[in-house]
């Protein structure tokens, strides 16, 4: 299990990966974009990225806007 | 007639570019782009929202980017470093897409440009790579160093966001316009149709809009109203108008009246 701040707010993490994160989450196959720690994470390594106990995760996607 | 507008490399044939923000539902924001013929439509980058639902739409499957230019936008930051890292953001998000709306704001009431943050945002996204459209004030001499840097596209305000005041300055418009080697497109303080035509017939590339048409009673109508208004401003500029005179001169010939 794995801590983590994911858009402003406590979660628990019970897989290992970016892709985890996604998938638990339940976003697999959105069109978004992944920070860790700042850090863009490309979707090509959403599977092989680690996250740790205290990571900052922000996942972003397009809205409406001018 | 072609007339086609260049922006970094790709050819548009329509002037209007639109955002996507205000509108009832993802399918009244699919009409009234459809509409309103534009090629380039702008999207803000925002949170997901963690609770929802598996499915539930989103914006870019009914505005896609396969048949549409997706023109990210900073909207809502405040300093360089927030602009910086939402284009980097959007580039992600959009598969490595390299053309970006800069617009670092002021302050919330005005949301005029904070122009030393546009400034040093343009340069570092210039820097990495980025396409960059730039959102600024109607100032000629800091338009002239927006291009200078690299960016591929100027973006004075006619008015404050949101306002629907029109162009206030269109001297300043025609400044900025007389020495621009890119497209200068008027972003920002279009209330309706009239105003369209006239930053048009004033010699601007296109004009990019959102409240005007999002919030309009019937959002669908003014977003066809808008794209004949670029069309009228546009074709108007080119067939070049009479020139004013002081008294009247008829338009029938005054021989062979009748007596």
């Amino acid at each position: 299990m794995t801590s983590l701040t994911v858009n402003g707010d406590p979660m628990t993490l019970e897989g290992t990966t970016v892709a985890d994160l996604v998938a638990q989450l339940q976003l697999q196959g959105r069109r978004l974009a992944v920070e860790v720690n700042r850090d863009i994470v490309p979707k090509s390594e959403h599977d092989q990225h680690r996250l740790n106990d205290g990571d900052v995760v922000e996942i972003v996607h397009a809205i409406g806007g001018g | 007639m072609s007339d086609p507008l260049h922006i970094a490399g790709k050819t548009y044939q329509s002037r209007l570019l639109i955002g996507t923000g205000k509108y009832k539902d993802f399918e009244e924001t699919r009409q009234a782009v459809e509409a309103s013929g534009a090629e380039i439509v702008t999207v803000a980058v925002r949170r997901t929202n963690l609770g929802q639902e598996p499915g539930e739409p989103n914006l870019l499957d009914f505005v896609t980017p396969d048949k549409y230019t997706i023109l990210p936008n900073t909207a809502g930051c405040f300093n360089a470093e927030d602009a910086v890292r939402t284009c980097k953001l959007a580039r992600e998000l959009l598969d490595g897409h390299k053309l970006v709306k800069l617009e670092v704001l002021g302050d919330q009431k005005t949301l005029y440009p904070n122009i030393a943050h546009t400034v040093r945002a343009a340069q570092q996204l210039v820097d990495d790579g980025f396409d960059v459209m730039v959102y600024t004030n109607d100032d000629p001499i800091v338009a002239r160093e927006l291009e200078d840097m690299g960016c591929v596209s100027v973006m004075p305000l006619g008015s404050l966001i949101g306002s629907g005041l029109g162009v206030l300055n269109p001297h300043n418009i025609l400044l900025i316009m007389e020495e621009a080697k890119v497209p200068i497109i008027v972003d920002a303080g279009v209330g309706t149709p009239s105003d369209a035509t006239l930053a048009m017939e004033l010699g601007c590339d296109g004009i990019l809009m959102n409240s005007a048409i999002a919030h309009a009673r019937n959002p669908v109508l003014m977003a066809s109203a808008m794209k004949k208004a670029i069309e009228a401003g546009r074709e108007g500029l080119l067939a070049g108008r009479m020139p004013k005179r002081a008294f009247a001169n008829p338009s029938s010939p005054s021989e062979g009246l009748v007596s």
